[in-house]
């Protein structure tokens, strides 16, 4: 066997990152009771703004930055759209996605390239020489410890803070929040750019470090595996990690079973998180979606 | 004729109106090109593109250029080409094998239109095919690889599981054996032409099981990003030079080059000696390119695979020569036997001494 | 400050207008998008949405345009009567697949036998079977377990992708294929072959199952006593309750009649534009149907001209292309504005717009 399973581990890490950042946006957007399924087209402007920002400023730092806002800036529109103009937002996510990946290959015209900006590799002292362990998590970049940082970070915010609570009011019942003179639009605007900019983040870190390269739709679908992931997670933020990793996991290891030359057929694999997705979802009746989810607001008094 | 008499006419006299004469008075001509992907691919479309863009410098103002690019195969490419005849295209070229299908039914309805199909098999009087012998390049890269090799593991990304990419695997493996007894193939399918993340994910995960040599047959620069990153890993440019990552991790690539081709048949289709032909080139003619090997790899090693270079262009040496055995251990091709383009078209099996199956 | 007002009744004034303001919205800001682009906009939108219609080579792009509506209405229509009684079926892609599979695979047991009577008939009861069965599932598991069924369904899009990858090259292969991926070609199949039933008017099957299914479901939704139900439940599911609606058989329906539509879409899709089960054969007609639907307000004629529209779009936009050398990118975009803008006006069917002295509450 030429698997080596620590370095599998920390394979994962990586292939899980871009899914983990666009679904913890996901998480608190749906938390706040609005489904916005463009998450793939905010990930691929995030792709594409940050492999420029950092291509031209020569730092990846910039870039990211670059990649949070591009990202926001486009869920501006969703919200927009479905908060103050009342649309759908089922269909105006999925226009969303048409649009970002439109917009994407339009503004990477001529960046069709590879960028030298690299984002190195930051061990963690001491705790990065714990066997094992240090391989498996403290060996990585920022942005893999940011992706952690802000699981849990969402987590004391959803469930230690009265911003938390309040954005959890809002996704179950609007009509009550807002009753009680919670400011329901405002925070799911806030809710939605948090989501783009997560997203964002999560493109920019295909296209600057797990590739990195500019080509047109880069992310390939990703932005609709963090989809699934917040399902998966019952919109729990510590279960998210559980659900990017298996993600992840299945894609390395199919990888890594074919490589190894196991008559596996690694077609169908790749099939098994969607079916852990649905019996994970069927099992946990915890699983149940924010009472708001996906429902048109508008207050009437 | 109007539109009413056009359609009880029927499609085909309704195109054949709607086409009119097949060259203009002037002596221009109009070419088109159907891609299946996004012309800045980095790889198989952008390479098309490149020399479809050489060959309208070429001939200057004699030559009308439209193109389309991320044509979906299916329904939506037979759309593509026919609009294209409908805005007067003279001859198009139609560069993805899932275009062959399409391609062959505007064909039937556009009999003075001139059709070129790239790495298909349906032929008709007005539809040439036209491919490139690649796999002569993967006998030089698995020359290397078994040469540089200090694992005796070598990464292969494979593609899609069809005839070509089979080829070039089989092409690989076979000359790096003959170089290195012991090294060993590692295969990864990602069943896409193109999909970075995943060319990342695949290249890493090769890496990690020990294989210092990645070869590819995707696109993207992906895997020489990661070889970069690792260190002591090499890899060969697909489609593109890819020189970018020279001298290491890319010690040499496989170059698409079909401008000649392109000038040749724009030529013939302008002086009025076009025909249908099936044309299967390699390095003899320049239609695969051989990428400069650069100086990470030992002068004796970079000698000996450029003699293999000259030999194959020179048409002395084919990298399907017996003996060869396949797969199962059955006898293939006898000791000297040199094998038909026929059986190579079709090629689905692997050679003796690659592990794992072909994904079916 | 400008309030929303909800209207009591929807505006039938508004109804007719958002429409038609949406378009000439869109093309304002389309044809700044092609100006920037230094594109000519008038030409661009020429070509786009007069051209196919009214051009010289509209004999040609007429029937294109029908036969690329035609799976997005079928799809649209079945969708619209769960999206009505808040039942959110956004799998129709994989149901749309699965028919497709289910369908070719009928086709291909039978070949090379000849009777076209029997095998193109059982090939649309497998089409509708296949994708009935696929929304069943989501059904299925709302009722008994009470699970979200638009995330069930939307993850059953992505098993099926993935099966119809696999039997592209595995199961289904043509065997005389010379080693490619794909299935044989069904239009070469006479028996199972869905081909334009008079030459170069677009109208196969599928064409005329979607104008069916439009008058069909416009019959049910005006007269039937199942159109009252869905619209009560969505307006009111304790209202609907009251009145005798099984809310479960509801679900089931619903879920049947847009899973078996999006279904028999994919087989005539794969039997007759398509021609073969192959990778690429999904090709979002179940997400785009969504969008189709909603731009036609779940209305069946609303969802035919919106179908249309959408074709004409994808058919004008290939043309401007190529014929003006615009980037497939844009053309994306440009149809992403459509639907933002379509999406945006329809706030003034159902709001009147207030100028408010103080900023509301919100």
């Amino acid at each position: 066997m030429d698997i080596n399973p620590i370095l599998l581990a920390a394979a994962i890490m990586v292939a899980s990152t871009p899914i983990l950042l666009a679904a913890i946006g996901e998480l608190v957007v749906e938390r706040a009771g609005v489904l916005n399924l463009g998450v793939e087209g905010m990930m691929i402007t995030g792709a594409v703004v940050g492999f420029i920002a950092a291509h031209e400023s020569e730092s990846a730092t910039l870039g990211f930055m670059g990649a949070a806002l591009g990202g926001a800036a486009v869920s501006v529109i969703f919200g927009l759209l479905t908060q103050f103009l009342l649309t759908n937002q089922v269909a105006t996510g999925l226009a969303l996605t048409l649009f970002g990946v439109g917009l994407s290959a339009l503004v990477g015209q001529g960046y069709d390239t590879t960028t030298q900006v690299t984002l190195s590799k930051m061990p963690i002292p001491v705790l990065s020489d714990i066997p094992v362990l240090g391989t498996v998590l403290f060996r990585h970049d920022t942005i893999v410890y940011l992706s952690l940082i802000l699981v849990a970070a969402v987590f004391v915010f959803l469930t230690k803070t009265r911003a938390g609570m309040i954005l959890r009011a809002v996704g179950e019942n609007h009509e009550a929040a807002h009753a009680l003179g919670y400011k329901v639009r405002r925070v799911r605007m806030m809710a939605i750019m948090f989501g783009g900019a997560c997203a964002g983040l999560g493109g920019a870190y295909i296209s600057l470090v797990r590739v990195p390269q500019w080509v047109d739709n880069i992310t390939a679908g990703t932005g609709w595996i963090a989809l699934a992931i917040v399902v998966f997670a019952s919109w729990k933020p510590w279960r998210l990690l559980l659900g990017a990793y298996l993600f992840g996991g299945v894609t390395a290891l199919q990888i890594n079973i074919q490589a190894e030359g196991l008559d596996i057929p690694v077609e169908y694999l790749s099939m098994s998180p969607y079916i852990a997705t649905i019996l994970v979802l069927v099992v946990l009746s915890g699983g149940r979606a924010p009472g708001s989810l996906g429902k048109i607001f508008h207050a009437s008094s | 004729m109007n539109r009413r008499t056009l359609l009880a006419a029927g499609a085909t006299a309704a195109f054949a109106a709607a086409l009119g004469a097949p060259l203009r008075a002037n002596g221009k001509i109009k070419v088109g090109f159907i891609y299946v992907g996004p012309i800045n691919d980095g790889g198989w479309t952008q390479h098309h593109h490149h020399s479809a863009k050489e060959m309208v410098e070429h001939f200057g103002d004699a030559v009308d250029f439209v193109y389309q690019e991320n044509v979906p195969e299916g329904p939506d490419a037979e759309r593509a080409i026919t609009q294209m005849c409908l805005g007067g295209a003279d001859i198009i070229f139609t560069t993805s094998f899932g275009f062959m299908d399409p391609t062959i039914n505007v064909a039937k309805k556009f009999p003075n239109v001139k059709f070129e199909h790239a790495t298909g098999y349906k032929q008709a009087d007005n539809v040439s095919v036209y491919s490139a012998r690649f796999y002569e390049g993967r006998a030089i890269q698995g020359t290397l690889a078994g040469r540089v090799t200090k694992t005796n593991k070598v990464g292969y990304i494979a593609s899609v599981p069809i005839p070509e990419v089979v080829r070039g695997i089989n092409s690989a493996f076979i000359h790096a054996r003959k170089v290195n007894p012991d090294v060993e193939f590692k295969i990864v399918w990602i069943f896409e032409w193109l999909n970075p993340a995943k060319e990342a994910d695949a290249a890493k995960a090769l890496i990690e099981q020990g294989c210092d040599v990645v070869l590819q047959h995707t696109d993207s620069t992906a895997p020489h990003a990661a070889a970069k990153e690792a260190g002591g890993v090499y890899t060969f440019g697909q489609a593109a030079d890819m020189a970018e990552y020279g001298p290491m991790p890319r010690i040499s690539s496989i170059i698409d080059n079909w401008a000649p081709y392109y000038i040749a048949r724009v030529q013939a289709a302008l002086d009025g000696t076009w025909s249908s032909v099936n044309t299967w080139d390699g390095i003899s003619t320049g239609m695969v390119g051989i990428g400069e090997i650069s100086d990470a790899v030992p002068a004796e090693v970079k000698a000996e695979a450029e003699a293999m270079r000259d030999a194959i262009a020179a048409g002395e040496y084919h990298p399907f020569t017996g003996p060869i055995n396949k797969q199962d251990g059955s006898v293939w091709l006898a000791d000297g036997e040199i094998a038909d383009d026929g059986a190579l078209a079709g090629l689905n099996f692997y050679v003796e001494g690659i592990t794992g199956n072909i994904p079916s | 400050m400008i309030r929303l007002e909800k209207r009591k009744q929807t505006s039938r004034f508004w109804t007719y207008v958002t429409p038609i303001l949406a378009v000439v919205l869109t093309m304002i800001f389309g044809g700044v998008l092609f100006a920037i682009l230094g594109k000519d906009p008038v030409l661009a939108i020429k070509t786009i949405f007069w051209d196919p219609v009214f051009g010289e080579f509209a004999f040609y792009y007429r029937p294109e345009v029908l036969k690329k509506a035609a799976p997005l209405i079928l799809i649209a229509i079945g969708l619209s009567y769960g999206f009505k009684a808040g039942i959110w079926n956004i799998g129709a892609e994989g149901q749309y697949i699965i028919g497709a599979i289910c369908a070719a695979g009928v086709a291909l047991a039978f070949y090379p036998m000849e009777g076209r009577w029997f095998i193109f008939p059982l090939m649309i009861v497998a089409g509708v079977l296949g994708g009935m069965i696929w929304a069943m599932v989501p059904a299925l598991l709302r009722v008994y377990f009470k699970t979200n069924e638009i995330l069930v369904s939307l993850m059953l899009v992505y098993v099926a992708d993935v099966l119809i990858k696999a039997f592209s090259i595995g199961l289904m292969r043509n065997p005389d294929g010379h080693g490619f991926p794909g299935s044989r070609n069904l239009n070469d199949y006479s028996s199972a072959a869905n081909l334009e039933l008079i030459a170069g008017t677009g109208l196969h099957w599928g064409v005329i199952a979607a104008m069916g299914v439009v008058v069909a479901s416009y019959a049910i939704l005006a007269r039937h006593q199942f159109g009252f139900h869905v619209r009560l439940t969505g307006e009111s599911p304790r209202a609907a309750g009251f009145a005798g609606v099984n809310a479960n058989r509801l679900i089931m329906v619903c879920f049947l009649i847009s899973g078996g539509l999006a279904g028999v879409a994919g087989m005539f899709e794969v039997s007759g534009p398509a021609a073969q089960i192959l990778g690429s054969f999904p090709s979002a007609y179940g997400f785009t149907a969504i969008i189709v639907a909603f731009l036609g307000r779940l209305n069946p004629i609303g969802i035919l001209l919106a179908g249309l529209l959408l074709a004409l779009t994808y058919v004008g936009g290939g043309a401007a292309e190529t014929a003006m050398n615009i980037p497939s990118a844009t053309i994306q975009i440009f149809q992403g504005m459509l639907l933002f803008v379509l999406l945006s006006v329809d706030v003034l069917t159902n709001y009147r717009l207030r100028w408010a002295a103080k900023a509301g509450g919100v």
